[in-house]
Parts: C-alpha cells; structure tokens; sequence
C-alpha cells in the first residue's frame, strides 16, 4: 500500500473510530429509527469513502487532502457562545445561532418556529421522521452519509400554513474549535414551509481564520402546495475552511423558492443545491455568486430535476476568481417524461482577474420530455479592456475602473438578495476583497 | 493649450501617424477631417491615452507639460476629454454613479470638494435639460441599450458635466438623424468659451453647418495636409478627398 493510500484509509478509520466511540450514547439518545438511519449512513460512508477526481462529478475538485485529515467531532457544548458574533446577526431579522452543529437559541411564535431537532425529534418523532433523510439521499454521497451518521442535533423550522413572514430567519452557523485537533462539524437542518407560507430564511457559515475544521452541512426542505421561500445562503468560513453544504428542496404544487448563495470563504468549497419540482407549475430561481482568491477553490453543484408538467427553472451563476484561485459550476437539469412544458434557462459567468485562476463550466442537460424550452450558456472573460479606457478617460483610476466593473459584475446578483441591508453589506464585504487582492496597473 | 509635434504613432507593426503637427488655442474650434484610415482617429485616441497605439517619435504638449507621460486618468483630470466614437456599454453602472464617480475625480484632482448627491443632482438635470436629454437615461446602466442618438447625447452630457478646457469630439456626428445632430451641436455651442478648446474630428462637413470652427485640417495618411478655414471644409465637401490625395500622392512623388 503507498503512503498516500495508507493516509486516506487512516484518515476514512478515524471516521468509522469516532462513530464507534458514541454508538452508546446514540442508542440512548435517539429513536430507534433515527439510530439505525446512522448506522445505515455510516455503513455507506465506510463502502464510498471520499471520492477521487476519477468521479466525474467530482472531476475538478480533489478531496485527497481532505480524505487524509484526522478530523476530531466539534464538540458539543449547547449552551456556550460563539467567539464574536457575525455580521449578519446585526441586519435585524429572528436570529437563532449554531455552534459545532447545535443550536443556542431558539425562538418561534404562531406563524413558525426555529429551534433544536434533537428536541423535535424527541417530541414529535412521527414528523421527523416523515422528513429527515427523505430528499438528501446519501447512499451515493459521502459527505451526505457522514453528515447523517454524525449530527447530534440541528435546527428545525416551522413555518404555518398560510403564515407570511415580515421579518427573515437569520441563522447562524458557528464552528469554534476547543484544542488541536482539526473539528468537523456536521449541521443538520430540516425546513418545513406549510401551504401557501411565504418567507425569508438567511443562513450563514462562520468560523475563525487560520485554522482548519471541515463544516459538513445538510439542509433538507419541504415546500407546501403554493409555498413561497426566499433563501439566501451565505458562506463565510475561515480562510482553512473546509466546506461542504447541500440543499436539497422538495418542492410541492405551484410553490416557488429562490436560493441565493454567496461562497466567500474557506480553503476548499463545495455547494450542492439540489431541487426536485414534483408538484405541477412549482417554479425555481438559483443564483449564486462565488468570490475567490489566493489559493481558494469553490466547487457549485446544482440538480434541478423538473419532474412535473408546467414548471419553471431560471438559474444564474456568476464566479469572480483572483489570484491562483479555481472555481467549477456544474449544473445539472433534469427534465423527467411527465415534464412537459418545462422552461429551464441556465447561465453561468466567470470574470478571471488574473492569468492564473481557473473556471470549469459544465452544463448537464437530460430530457426525456419533448414539449420543453432548456437553454444554457457559459461565459468567461476578463474586465474589459475598452470599458477600463472608458472610465479611465473620464478621470476614474485604474484600480477604481477596475474594482466598479467587477462590483457591477457581482450586483447582478447581489441586488436579487433580500434585505437591502444585506445586499448593502456584502456588497461592501466583495468590496474589501477585492482591495485587498488587486495588483497594480499592468 | 495644445501643441502637437512631428508626431508618430503605430499600432503593433502598423505605422499610422506620420508626423502630425497642430497647435491649438484656447477659445480655438478645430475641426480635422480626412478619409477613413487617415489617422484621424488614432489621432484622437492617442491624445485621450489610449494603449493601444505606441508613440514612436515626436511630442505633444498640453499647457506646456508633456502629456505622453501621464496616464489616461491624468489627462482627463488635467482638463482632457474625448467623445468616443463608439461609446462603451457598461451593464451593471448607472449612467448617473458613473457621471458622479468621474466628476468626482475630476474634482478631487482640483482641490475643490467631492459634489454630494444633491448637489450633483442639481447639476446633472440642469445640463440633461440644457441638452433636451432623456432624464430616464440617467437611471439606466451606462449606454446600454441607448441608441445611436442617445450614446452621443450621453458624451456631450459627460462633457458638460467634466468641463473640459479642451475637448476632443470623435465622429460625433456619425450616425445622427438630423434632429439628433442639432441637439447635439447645440450641446457643443453651449460649451464653447474662451478659456475652453474644441477639436472636432470628422469625416463630413455636416456639424460643420451647425458648429462652425475657427480652423479646418485635413488629415490624409497620418498627417496634415492642408489647412485653411471653413471654405476648405466646404470644398472637400464639393470636390471629396480623392484630389487631395492625387495632390499628396504628387508630394510624396517629389519627396522621394
């Protein structure tokens, strides 16, 4: 066996050591269904281990570091506060918070509920259990299996029928590590929006600079017949970060669900969006922004699987890469046989702002409907040369022409997300990112 | 305010001004005009401080310093200002931060105070309206989706809002209905002034009717020609470039 093999199989035991290590305490603490969901995800991580760039579905994104890491469980402390609290705990809104995968407040009136899922899954095991694991398969998943075999607890939220939302959900993810050893952490969440509900649901990752956790997030959601979501999902990992984040969203008859994601931070980044349209005229909008430099890698992986007559699809992402940095956006459309008249548009556009950074674009189209409107297209590009001049002649100064155009790039984006204060700060937090990494005039 | 000398410029192997030479004054309207390819572009681009043209020899002097050395930026806060020909789009600015930005950097580079909103709305909608302007073309992204028209108000509205002292019109003419071309002379007219130059490089004698220079050049092959007043404009208009070239071509003969 080669030295890298023997890493990766030491790396893979650590995982299988540790599940071991708390299979007391789990069959104390969960329902039997819940216990053998565990044993059953484990049991799969164990067969797929991580995947290799061989897997075309991961082609461009190598995990071999990741797969050699010792990784220690973020421990589990429910009542102890984050280092310094987030940004994006300021811009107002029902903020709930996170730390190492569970939740340190909770809150909840009438019209929704955000708190802990150990806690639903000990009252209300029947509901849980109706959802959790129902739509995030991970049985050809590792970071799906792991993320299942190793969440202690989690964030459920309720949202009632009919209930419109004035305000967003904010919740927080936090990862504080407590010694050496490099944390995972494995956040759970499970959304359920009720029939005809409308709201808004911001949800970020953090954690601290120069150090090195993996936080391996699963979100599941459930939109009811007409539900209306508005999602914007924010990564602002430490520079270390590894970060893995799947959304995966059943969407029920007529409902419409926006996600606006933004990656931002990390060392290595992989966001999957998956989203199955099963009830008829359901609409979906993906947008995603994704900033990288130095050595940053951001993979974005999207299904959109259109399995019911009369649905919408409109997916825009946009990749800004400095530096040595590399991003992927693969994006899948499915349009299954009961799918007609589906009309999927997908775009996704890069800006390279140096010689040195690297975009993969793949579009994947499958249709086995024939009444269907599926377009795509992918561009990339660097800031353009004639619009610098342009600014330039005015009396603008190269670095300032050179950070407005790439601004104005992101704001395609930026100016969907909701609320405006939101979309004011980050706007400014891609400001200082790229102050910080632009080089002189050429 | 402006002297050119023995000027020569090339893009990649292409040698395209040949030696040019020009001196304008203050209050002076020039207008250069010449066939397509005479350099009267290039001639205006290299001016602004455009990269893609290499200066390979001669001089040009603004105020007396040398303005090969300053970047585009500096020339323009300097007091230089060029309509482009083909006006850039740029999706995602408003035409209104975009004319406020640069404003600012103008004015900045003077010393005097960056405008605040209010006081920058002021001044905008007092020149859109000077220039019969659309005003719902401030809100949108930088000429996108103007048309012809609306892309050469845009550059006389940036001009009237910069203040130049020496502006250098490129083709602004070109492609203008005549309702266009009227409002858009009439913009040039009312920013003519004794302390402000103007060089108008065009290929017809058209603005010329509405716009009425001190000084009329005429550019064939990378460099001057012919100089004179109207009544040059007027003849090139009757007769076309054809003679003068047969004359420059005569020249050249006995320059060999």
């Amino acid at each position: 066996m080669s030295a890298a093999l023997a890493e990766t199989s030491a790396g893979q035991d650590s995982w299988l050591a540790a599940f071991a290590a708390r299979e007391r305490r789990l069959a104390n603490d969960c329902p039997r269904w819940l216990h053998g969901l565990k044993r059953t995800a484990l049991a799969r991580f164990a067969e797929l281990g991580f995947p290799t760039t061989r897997v075309e579905e991961w082609k461009y994104t190598n995990l071999a570091p990741l797969a050699r890491t010792v990784f220690a469980p973020a421990a589990y402390f429910p009542h102890a506060a984050p280092q310094s609290p987030c940004w994006v705990e300021t811009l107002g809104g029902v903020v709930v918070r996170t730390l190492n995968g569970a939740p340190v407040t909770a809150a909840g009136e009438r019209r929704f509920t955000i708190g802990s899922l150990r806690t639903a899954w000990q009252q209300t095991p029947e509901l849980v259990e109706r959802h959790l694991g129902r739509y995030a398969a991970f049985d050809r998943h590792a970071f799906l299996a792991l993320n299942t075999a190793f969440f202690d607890d989690g964030v459920l939220i309720r949202i009632a029928d009919g209930a419109v939302l004035d305000e967003p959900l904010v919740l927080v993810h936090y990862l504080s590590p407590y010694d050496e050893a490099p944390p995972a952490s494995h956040v759970r969440t499970l959304v359920l929006a009720g029939r005809n509900s409308q709201a808004g649901i911001v949800e970020a990752w953090t954690g601290p600079d120069g150090r090195l956790y993996l936080a391996n997030s699963v979100t599941e959601a459930v939109l009811g017949e007409g539900a209306v979501l508005d999602y914007v999902r924010l990564q602002l990992e430490g520079d270390q970060a590894y970060h893995f984040s799947a959304l995966h969203v059943h969407q029920g008859r007529a409902s419409s669900l926006a996600v606006h994601t933004v990656l931002l931070g990390g060392r290595l980044t992989r966001a999957e969006i998956g989203a199955v349209l099963a009830g008829e005229g359901a609409s979906t909008a993906l947008n995603g922004l994704y900033v990288a430099r130095a050595e940053q890698h951001m993979d974005n992986f999207t299904t959109l699987d259109h399995a019911q007559p009369h649905s919408t699809s409109v997916e825009l992402y946009k990749g800004i890469l400095d530096d040595r940095s590399s991003g992927v956006f693969h994006g899948r459309i499915i349009v299954r046989p009961e799918g007609q008249k589906t009309d999927a548009v997908q775009r996704n556009k890069n800006l390279l702002l140096s010689r040195d950074a690297t975009i993969n674009t793949k579009p994947q189209l499958e249709i086995y409907a024939d009444d269907v409107r599926c377009t795509h297209g992918a561009t990339v590009g660097q800031v353009d040369a004639d619009a610098i001049f342009y600014l330039r002649s005015r009396g603008v100064g190269y670095r300032d022409a050179r950070r407005l155009l790439t601004l104005a790039f992101a704001q395609e984006i930026t100016e969907r997300i909701n609320p405006p204060m939101l979309r004011e700060r980050l706007n400014a937090e891609l400001l200082a990112r790229l102050d910080a990494t632009q080089g002189g005039v050429p | 305010m402006l002297e050119i000398k023995n000027l020569h410029a090339k893009a990649g192997d292409k040698l395209i001004l040949r030696g040019v030479n020009l001196k304008v004054r203050a209050g002076e309207v020039h207008a250069i005009m010449g066939p397509n390819g005479s350099g009267k572009s290039t001639l205006a681009q290299v001016i602004a401080g455009r990269d893609l043209y290499e200066v390979t020899e001669g001089e040009v002097l603004f105020e007396g310093r040398n303005l090969l050395e300053l970047s585009p930026e500096e020339r323009a806060r300097e007091g230089i200002f060029l309509a482009f020909q083909y006006p850039v789009e740029i999706p995602g600015v408003s035409n209104l931060y975009f004319l406020r930005t640069a404003l600012n950097a103008v004015r900045k580079h003077r010393g005097q105070e960056e405008l605040d909103v209010v006081d920058f709305m002021e001044l905008v909608k007092e020149r859109v309206k000077l220039l019969g302007m659309n005003e719902a073309l401030l809100e949108r992204p930088v000429n996108e989706g103007f048309s012809g028209g609306e892309k050469k108000r845009n550059e006389i509205l940036q001009m009237a809002v910069l203040e130049p002292r020496l502006a250098i019109l490129d083709e602004t003419d070109s492609g203008l209905d005549i309702d266009a071309l009227k409002a858009v002379a009439a913009g040039i007219n009312a920013m003519r002034s004794p302390e402000r130059a103007m060089v108008l490089v065009t290929h017809y004698q058209r603005l010329l009717e509405y716009v009425q220079p001190d000084f009329v050049h005429v550019m064939a092959d990378g460099r001057i020609v012919r100089s004179g007043d109207r009544e040059l404009a007027r003849e090139l208009e009757r007769q076309g470039y054809a003679w003068l070239e047969q004359e420059e071509a005569l020249a050249g003969e006995g320059r060999t």
